[in-house]
């Protein structure tokens, strides 16, 4: 029980993390420090923090263009994520790389990729390596529900049933494709139907409690790890902010988005936490903490130095 | 000093490679127990088993992005397209998955991958599967294009290709799988972005690459019999472009010409005029023609096919033109 404790307090801290993180990079953009896109995972935390936890550092995370959560959970600093926000050359991509690419080789982290649904083949193709060599890491593979109807992802389930590759494909289902609500983007609700037709696991469940999202994706990554096979889960979460800072919201109510929040799974964490004895003490100084973190992140970013015009062509070949 | 066939020299460089590095694998349609569409990887799934020798089923997207994903990972996969017009559909891959990976991860990550197959017009086989990619591929910073003309070439470069950090597109040619010449002994690596003059003259300077270099010696050898000699230069390696030899041989001609099976908008062949004449301008005597594809998709019947692909003839047309300006 005490390992499940503070497991949560740290889950816990790392979802708020993520949140303070990304809250920070909202005003950043509105303050024109960030440019490009920036969508935020806002609501979603539980479902990376919660599936990260299960892995171990050599296996593999791909993620979409909604991947500052991923890098943050995955132990990409927040300095390094910040400071990539502000196109710095301190950022994880050098700055070349921006909000929808962030890339970490030592934590495996693989991208950041802008494309929906066309990099589910990749996360395969990170897998199809760890089987090719005998190796018994996996490759967690996150997506939106709205990369579900794209022929990357059908593609890349077919061949990873196939050829038994050891990859965790996670849908989060947030309930918009954009501002598309999934009724108008897919004949079925469960978006991990999908995999009977590639004869592979299925899960699906709700991310409003960061452990259970731990066990159930820990269900699919050990039978990844032992037996060398796929899974399809379902994620059902919610985002509180806009597809991108540009997306006015008109096609959902502040209604139905406070209620999402009922279900919040860091309050939902700080609840547990209260109960099992902590208290205001505790969270104010996780609060404080966190702070702290993510103010030096910002500073960080907006002291360091800009790349230099010799990385344009630099960093084009190997 | 062997003489071989261009897919038994393409085979060659993948069995040598595959021998040298256990990370080198190849995948695609019809690759193992059907031996290859066009027979190039015939044996190897015999010598080196299913795990390296991957059937794959008919999904471009999924192999190619599998393939990106194994090379970001450390591996060097060898993808074969049963044509590059299947390429079409594994394009996202190729553009923004292979090509910027190394740049949007802030150089953290390489993509060392081989995407081969052949390119251009078999023999009638219609407008959606003669068609040339290298306008399209050579476009995009983050690839590499080779385009071999010979048997000896197809394993030196496609050896250079697999050893090479980048993703490398290797245009092969069915019209000339089935050619044979010398090919070198032992371990026979044509590094990329090296040109090679195929034939020698002082009249005019004809740049051309792949299945248009026999046509182009073709027309140059009946030229020579009207007594006029022209330097050939095979480019070889399309991206990385090296124009060396072309820019040496037009300062010494004077005149110009590229041939090129594809379409004429845009291009390699507009990209080697636009280098000539800004870097030889004062050698010239006139423009920088081209000979090029017809501007259409490639007919079926057999007859209009001839006339949409550049011949000996329209080779030989295209340097009295030159030497008329």
């Amino acid at each position: 029980m005490a390992d499940a404790h503070d497991e949560l307090i740290s889950l816990h801290r790392q979802m708020l993390l993520i949140r303070r993180f990304e809250e920070a990079a909202a005003r950043a953009y509105s303050q024109g420090k960030v440019g490009g896109f920036l969508h935020l995972y806002i609501g979603q935390e539980a479902s990376a923090v919660g599936a990260l936890a299960t892995l171990g550092a050599g296996d593999s995370v791909v993620g979409t263009y909604r991947d500052h959560g991923l890098a943050l959970a995955r132990g990409v600093t927040a300095r390094a994520c910040m400071a990539e926000l502000y196109g710095k050359v301190t950022g994880c991509s050098k700055g070349l790389g921006g909000s929808m690419h962030f890339f970490d080789a030592e934590k495996r982290m693989l991208g950041g990729d802008g494309i929906v649904g066309g990099h589910v083949p990749v996360a395969a193709g990170v897998a199809f390596a760890s089987k090719y060599r005998g190796e018994r890491d996996v490759t967690l593979c996150f997506l939106g529900e709205g990369a579900v109807s794209i022929g990357g992802f059908h593609e890349a389930l077919s061949l990873a049933a196939l050829w038994s590759l050891p990859l965790i494909v996670i849908v989060e289902n947030n309930e918009y494709s954009m501002g598309t609500p999934l009724s108008r983007t897919l004949s079925v609700h469960d978006t991990s139907e999908k995999a009977h037709g590639y004869g592979i696991a299925r899960d699906r469940f709700h991310a409003h409690d960061v452990l259970e999202v731990k066990r159930r994706v820990g269900e699919a990554v050990a039978r990844a790890r032992e037996t060398s096979r796929p899974t399809l889960i379902e994620v059902q979460t919610y985002r509180y902010r806009g597809h991108s800072m540009s997306d006015p919201g008109k096609y959902r109510t502040a209604d139905e988005i406070e209620a999402a929040k009922k279900t919040d799974a860091i309050a939902g964490a700080e609840l547990a936490l209260r109960a099992a004895g902590l208290g205001d003490a505790f969270f104010a100084e996780v609060e404080r903490s966190v702070d702290a973190e993510v103010d030096d992140a910002v500073r960080f970013a907006d002291e360091s130095a800009e790349p230099g015009e010799e990385l344009i062509e630099a960093l084009t070949y190997a | 000093m062997r003489e071989l066939r261009y897919r038994e020299a393409l085979r060659e460089a993948l069995a040598e490679e595959m021998e040298r590095d256990p990370g080198v694998f190849l995948m695609g349609e019809e690759v193992g127990y059907y031996q290859g569409a066009y027979k190039v990887t015939e044996g190897l799934l015999e010598r080196f088993g299913a795990r390296r020798v991957i059937d794959t089923p008919i999904a471009e997207e999924g192999f190619a992005g599998i393939g990106i994903g194994a090379a970001m990972a450390g591996l060097r996969p060898v993808i074969e397209f049963m044509t590059m017009n299947f390429s079409a559909v594994a394009f996202d891959q190729i553009l923004n998955h292979a090509a910027k990976i190394r740049q949007m991860s802030g150089g953290q990550f390489k993509c060392p991958i081989v995407f081969r197959g052949p390119n251009g017009a078999a023999r009638q086989t219609g407008a959606q599967h003669s068609q040339c990619f290298e306008a399209f591929y050579t476009h995009i910073p983050g690839l590499k294009v080779v385009a071999p003309a010979t048997p000896a070439d197809a394993k030196g470069l496609l050896k250079a290709a697999i050893r090479d950090d980048n993703p490398v597109l290797v245009l092969e040619d069915e019209r000339l799988y089935g050619v044979k010449g010398e090919v070198p002994d032992g371990d026979f690596v044509v590094p990329l972005g090296v040109s090679a003059l195929r034939r020698e003259g002082d009249e005019a300077t004809v740049v051309t690459w792949g299945k248009m270099l026999p046509v182009t010696l073709a027309a140059c050898e009946e030229l020579a019999k009207e007594g006029v000699a022209c330097d050939v230069i095979d480019l070889r390696s399309l991206r990385p472009l090296d124009l060396g030899p072309v820019l040496r041989s037009v300062a010494k001609t004077g005149r110009a010409l590229v041939v090129q099976e594809s379409w004429p908008f845009g291009g390699v062949g507009a990209e080697v005029v636009d280098r000539i004449q800004r870097e030889a301008f004062d050698a010239l005597r006139g423009p920088v023609l081209r000979v090029t594809g017809r501007d259409a998709p490639m007919p079926y019947n057999k007859h209009l096919e001839d006339l949409t692909i550049p011949s000996a003839d329209t080779v030989a047309r295209g340097v009295r033109a030159l030497l008329a300006w």
